[in-house]
């Protein structure tokens, strides 16, 4: 066994355990923690994949921002500390069968894809190049990024804007008041 | 890294994918739904970010893919949370099946 496939087998279990850990526990703020788990494997599997800067992307904006967003809204809206719902047996058997049917076909099919054989396997374009095609300019075959990048952008500011509109603490305004002055 | 190839990305994203569908189907809390759609989301990016490494057409946009579903991701979950937090100041509670005013 190479180095490669010893260090993927610790961090693909790491992950799988991290994302069965989420399904499987009934509070939420430690469905978070076993989510940060799956979330660090996968910033991993990115490392080792040779993609370093989305594997520090998904560290700087998963793990660094979308978990505590998470725990902040659990944070929030949970009554009690560990107060759970309950999730009925009969969903249990409907969500397992419905997950493992799903794996099993998703595993069947990249297994059947997997007999032929990925030819290229050299290193990933670094966050230079990566950069560069995100601004418009066109690597050697000719793709560029800028429209879908300014998509977005444009998409980030108005979903963020509407975010804080919706979350924004409500004042009744009282029409009774007379004004100042 | 050759002798690994895509398909153990392929069988542990699969899982993770798989895991998070299971999340959302069996969750009541409406946070715990939005795991499962990160589990999901993450899912699709590992395939991505493998098959930018093994296929040699999709060097660069498979990372270029991958980070915007990143983004993406991070804007679902800001939206959601408000969604959630709104909801839960007018019924107390994150419960999912709570979420029924539409119902004719």
């Amino acid at each position: 066994m190479s180095l490669p496939v010893i260090l993927f087998s610790i961090v693909a279990a790491v992950t799988a355990f991290g994302a069965l850990g989420v399904v499987l526990s009934r509070s939420v703020v430690r469905a978070a923690v076993w989510l940060l788990f799956a979330l660090i494997g996968v910033a991993v599997m990115y490392f080792l994949l040779g993609a370093e800067f989305l594997g520090a992307a998904q560290l700087i904006v998963y793990v660094g921002g979308t978990l505590v967003l998470m725990v902040f809204g659990v944070m929030i809206t949970n009554q009690g500390p560990f107060a759970g719902l309950r999730t009925k047996s009969a969903e249990w058997i409907v969500g397992g069968t419905l997950a493992a049917a799903l794996f099993a076909a998703l595993a069947t099919f990249s297994l059947k894809a997997a007999a032929v054989p990925a030819t290229g396997d050299d290193a990933l374009p670094s966050a230079g190049p990566l950069g560069a095609a995100f601004l418009g300019v066109p690597d050697e075959r000719g793709t560029a990024f800028l429209l879908p990048f300014e998509i977005v952008s444009i998409h980030l500011l108005v979903v963020l804007v509407a975010a804080a509109y919706l979350a924004r603490a409500k004042r009744r305004v009282n029409a009774e008041v007379p004004p100042h002055g | 890294m050759a002798d690994l190839g895509l398909a153990p990305f392929q069988i542990l994203a699969a899982f993770l994918f798989a895991s998070g569908v299971a999340c959302f189907v069996t969750k009541r809390n409406a946070i715990g739904l939005l795991m499962g759609v990160e589990l999901v989301l993450n899912a699709a990016n590992l395939n991505l970010v493998a098959a930018a490494r093994f296929v040699p057409g999709l060097r660069i946009e498979g990372q270029a893919f991958a980070v915007m579903v990143i983004v993406l991701a991070a804007a679902e979950a800001a939206v959601a949370l408000a969604i959630f937090l709104n909801f839960y100041n007018n019924h107390a509670s994150v419960d999912a099946d709570a979420a029924d005013d539409l119902k004719g």
